[in-house]
């Protein structure tokens, strides 16, 4: 059977396209656009919120999405047990409406970053990360102001406890320490599941890391592993 | 008519960048005698309510649900008779 991605449109996401390519046109999977006033997911077998800056990070980045129609939806289908991934400003939704527990701070050099940085894989016990190798560093690029991902000790401890972080910086030799971290993250955190495993949130944008003419297709191996979930399931 | 006047401010145990930078900065103006600067956010919002209280209930709510986050952030409002 084949499978349907949803990639949720706010105004302000720029990265929707981004994701959209990577599903239809890298992974042949049957895609569509959701607006956000959309509320019925009934078909769609995984849901990616995109990043971008949707209106326009008022307030705080993702807080006025958060309240968006489809949301609700959003979280009912999470509830359920279905896979949601939150990149970059969609991840920052994600810390908004409670599905992913934690903040965004401002980068702490408060500096803009749009790079290519390295991320090791901490746990393999979700969805998205099930077919990837504990260890195994990933070439993904960022592109942020607002990825400085902060929680309290308590919630770390708890997070840690649960094997609920998915991704950390490092280097390219899989070295995870305070150069690597660039954006000031609580331990170097660059994305993290919910304690079921099936929201992922992470401020790397694997949907720009699909082909190697691009610079990096280690994205396809992290979207290789959703997929491969997708087909068990 | 209330009107509520609101403070939004990282909490205090949260490094806050750009704060720090605002610090640095008037440092570097030679005004070296401000140790701490801390950025925050103010809102103003005008409120019908029967009582200083409900006014005050009222923006309570609107800070927990949408105004501030308070994973980070702490907030402290004042209510004013219109």
């Amino acid at each position: 059977m084949s499978k349907k991605i949803g990639v949720i449109v706010f105004p302000g996401s720029n990265c929707d396209h981004d994701a959209y390519h990577a599903m239809k046109q890298v992974m042949n999977a049957e895609t569509r656009f959701l607006w956000h006033k959309d509320t019925d997911l009934n078909d769609i077998d995984l849901l990616i919120v995109p990043g971008g800056f949707s209106y326009g990070d008022y307030l705080r980045s993702g807080a006025i999405a958060r309240f968006s129609p489809i949301m609700n939806s959003v979280i009912s289908y999470a509830e359920k047990g279905n896979p949601v991934l939150g990149i970059c400003n969609g991840f920052q939704i994600l810390l908004e409406s409670g599905l992913l527990p934690g903040a965004m701070l401002h980068n702490e050099k408060l500096r803009f970053v749009c790079k290519q940085v390295h991320i090791k894989v901490e746990s393999t016990r979700s969805w998205f990360t099930a077919n990837l190798e504990k260890g195994q560093v990933l070439n993904i690029p960022v592109s942020h102001g607002e990825g400085n991902y902060f929680i309290d000790e308590n919630g770390l401890n708890q997070l840690e406890a649960n094997d609920q972080v998915a991704f950390r910086y490092c280097d390219e030799n899989g070295h995870v320490s305070e150069e690597s971290n660039f954006n000031g993250s609580v331990s170097s955190i660059a994305g993290i599941t919910n304690n079921a495993g099936n929201v992922l949130g992470m401020m790397p944008h694997p949907e720009r890391a699909m082909e190697q003419i691009l610079g990096s297709g280690d994205g396809k191996l992290f979207f290789d592993s959703v997929f491969n979930r997708l087909q068990l399931s | 008519m209330y009107k509520a006047k609101i403070n939004i401010t990282l909490r205090k145990s949260i490094l806050d960048p750009k704060g720090k930078a605002a610090k640095n900065a008037l440092h570097n103006l030679g005004i070296n005698s401000i140790s701490d600067v801390r950025i925050g956010k103010f809102v103003e919002m005008d409120i019908n309510a029967d009582s200083d209280k409900q006014a005050y209930e009222l923006a309570d709510s609107a800070c927990a649900k949408l105004l501030a986050n308070e994973v980070m952030e702490d907030y402290q409002i004042n209510i004013e008779k219109n």
